[in-house]
């Protein structure tokens, strides 16, 4: 099993905030990982350092092998990595076929995308031409992952999928995520437990802006006490 | 929900703008012959497309960069003293219609050349610092004068000739109006609708939207957002120099012509609501209308075209007191 990416001990700074001190992540291959941890402990940041958008002081990130860290974001999701920001990003003022073609690096990846993300996603193929800004939270969340898969990417970076959807909403789009594997990595952020637990193979706790633990997801789930020290709201 | 408040609210600008120039087609009409109705309002559009042409690529570079470009003026008035350079480098002979579009194109590219390296020399290492950026766009447009001046003198030159077809007037209902200025009514139209169409059709205009909203996100999708910073950056400077030149038939070119112009067309983008590109092609029509009717009004009941200038102001304080974010702003 080989990495497609791999962070070794990043260390970031956001203004004079020492956000991350030493956060090492591995994603394998068509597999998703979790990043783990309280609100505020860095999982957020350690995405953002990834794509670039806030570049890690020490530290390196390596994807397929390349060292990465240092380059520009939009340098970096040429390498075929999509993000999907916690707030989703979606252009208000834009359809949704706006919203997805923004996201095209070659003329036509849309139209050759298109069936596939209508397949996974069907409500967007009613919605393709409503504005952005009219969606509900999930479909908004939706689009934004379908964003995500327009151009030929093998690395999808998700910050909080299920962030303030209903139930039913999540079920979905964890049926969707599940389904993306076939196609590419993921690393995930989530709060929710039972929604990560369910979607990873693997995960990482972060705690304090340091990576503290990792390991098999099943692995996880049969030891209480670790995920009492580290993810209890307690 | 948001959503369909804000396409009413879009409407209800609409027909607001719509109802005031019918409003002053009213008074002017009560006032004025049919002929001076028909000058006046045509003076008006005149005056409203060369406020486009500055403010255009002002408002959309606000959306975007969040900068607010005082030296847009400057390359207004650098448009026009290139389209003299131009027909003076053109050997003699050469037809006027050759150096008419010759300056033209020239102005134009100068305009673009001249804000592409602005963009990248003077303006990147100022982003996220807007005193600075401030006080750079008025030293720089102050600089620009200051050249002209020296090297063109303060007096200013006279107009250059357009082209014969060009030179004519017509006669509408009575009235007397000029060709040329017809002739600037239509090129600001034309770019109006370019404009339009670019951003509403094409990739760069899809970009262009959604950076105004988050460039972030953009630059996380994939696209050097740099890049098209200052593509966008040279495209509204080159739009301004265009009204430069094609304004130099009839206002000539002298040190300062643009800054009169910037301060209307920052007037034009706060009443159409800050980065609102349809606001502000909407507001520089409504003010070069408003303009010429109080030229006209003061000018036959004062003798004086006194109330041209503060007719803007008042119109604008009367804006912004119904809509505090302009007519199209939001939030």
């Amino acid at each position: 099993m080989s990495a497609i990416l791999e962070v070794q001990d990043i260390h970031t700074f956001i203004g004079q905030f020492h956000i991350l001190e030493g956060v090492t992540v591995e994603v394998p291959d068509n597999s998703i990982t979790a990043l783990l941890g309280r609100n505020g402990a860095g999982k957020t940041t350690t995405l953002r350092s990834i794509m670039g958008l806030n570049p890690p002081a020490r530290g390196a990130i390596r994807y397929r092998g390349r060292a990465i860290s240092g380059r520009k974001p939009y340098d970096i999701a040429q390498l075929g990595i999509g993000y999907v920001p916690d707030y989703r990003a979606i252009f208000r003022q834009l359809t949704v076929e706006e919203n997805l073609k923004i996201a095209e690096r070659r003329p036509g990846d849309l139209a050759g995308k298109r069936q596939f993300i209508f397949e996974i996603f069907p409500d967007l193929e009613k919605l393709y031409q409503w504005p952005g800004g009219q969606l509900s939270g999930g479909q908004q969340q939706m689009l934004a992952i379908a964003r995500a898969l327009v151009a030929d990417n093998n690395l999808l970076l998700i910050d909080e999928p299920s962030e303030g959807l209903a139930p039913v909403i999540i079920e979905a789009m964890m049926a969707a995520i599940r389904r993306l594997t076939a196609h590419v990595a993921v690393l995930l952020v989530e709060q929710n437990f039972r929604v990560a637990s369910q979607l990873a193979d693997r995960y990482v706790i972060i705690e304090d802006g340091k990576s503290v633990h990792s390991g098999l997801m099943t692995d996880l789930l049969a030891s209480p006490a670790l995920i009492q020290k580290y993810l209890s709201a307690a | 929900m948001r959503q369909t408040l804000r396409v009413n609210v879009f409407r209800q600008s609409l027909i607001l703008s719509g109802l005031f120039v019918l409003g002053l087609l009213a008074l002017n009409l009560a006032v004025f012959r049919p002929g001076t109705v028909a000058v006046v309002m045509l003076s008006g559009l005149y005056q409203g497309m060369l406020f486009f042409l500055i403010a255009a690529g002002m408002s959309i570079v606000f959306g975007l960069l969040d900068v607010l470009n005082l030296a847009q003026g400057a390359f207004f008035m650098l448009g026009a003293y290139a389209g003299f350079a131009i027909y003076g480098a053109l050997p003699a002979g050469t037809p006027i219609e050759v150096r008419f579009l010759a300056a033209l194109v020239g102005a134009t590219l100068t305009g673009g050349l001249a804000g592409a390296l602005m963009e990248i020399g003077l303006l990147r290492p100022l982003y996220a610092r807007p005193v600075y950026q401030i006080v750079m766009t008025l030293g720089l447009s102050t600089a620009i004068n200051e050249v002209v001046r020296a090297i063109y003198g303060p007096a200013g030159l006279v107009p250059i000739e357009e082209p014969p077809a060009l030179a004519t007037t017509f006669n509408i209902l009575g009235g007397q109006f000029e060709t040329y200025r017809l002739f600037i009514i239509f090129v600001g139209a034309a770019l109006m609708v370019g404009i339009s169409l670019l951003l509403q059709r094409t990739r760069l205009g899809i970009i262009i939207r959604a950076g105004v909203q988050d460039s972030e996100m953009v630059q996380a999708l994939g696209i050097n957002v740099r890049r098209i910073f200052t593509l966008v950056f040279a495209l509204g400077t080159a739009v301004a120099a265009l009204g430069g030149m094609t304004a130099a038939p009839f206002l000539g070119a002298y040190p300062g012509m643009g800054t009169d112009f910037l301060l209307v067309a920052i007037i034009v983008i706060v009443i159409g609501g800050m980065s609102s590109y349809e606001g502000t092609a909407i507001a520089s029509l409504l003010v070069g209308l408003t303009r010429a009717t109080a030229e006209q009004v003061s000018l036959q009941y004062f003798n004086t075209p006194i109330l041209a200038s503060v007719s803007i102001l008042l119109f604008m304080v009367a804006v912004l007191l119904v809509r505090p974010t302009g007519l199209f702003g939001r939030e």
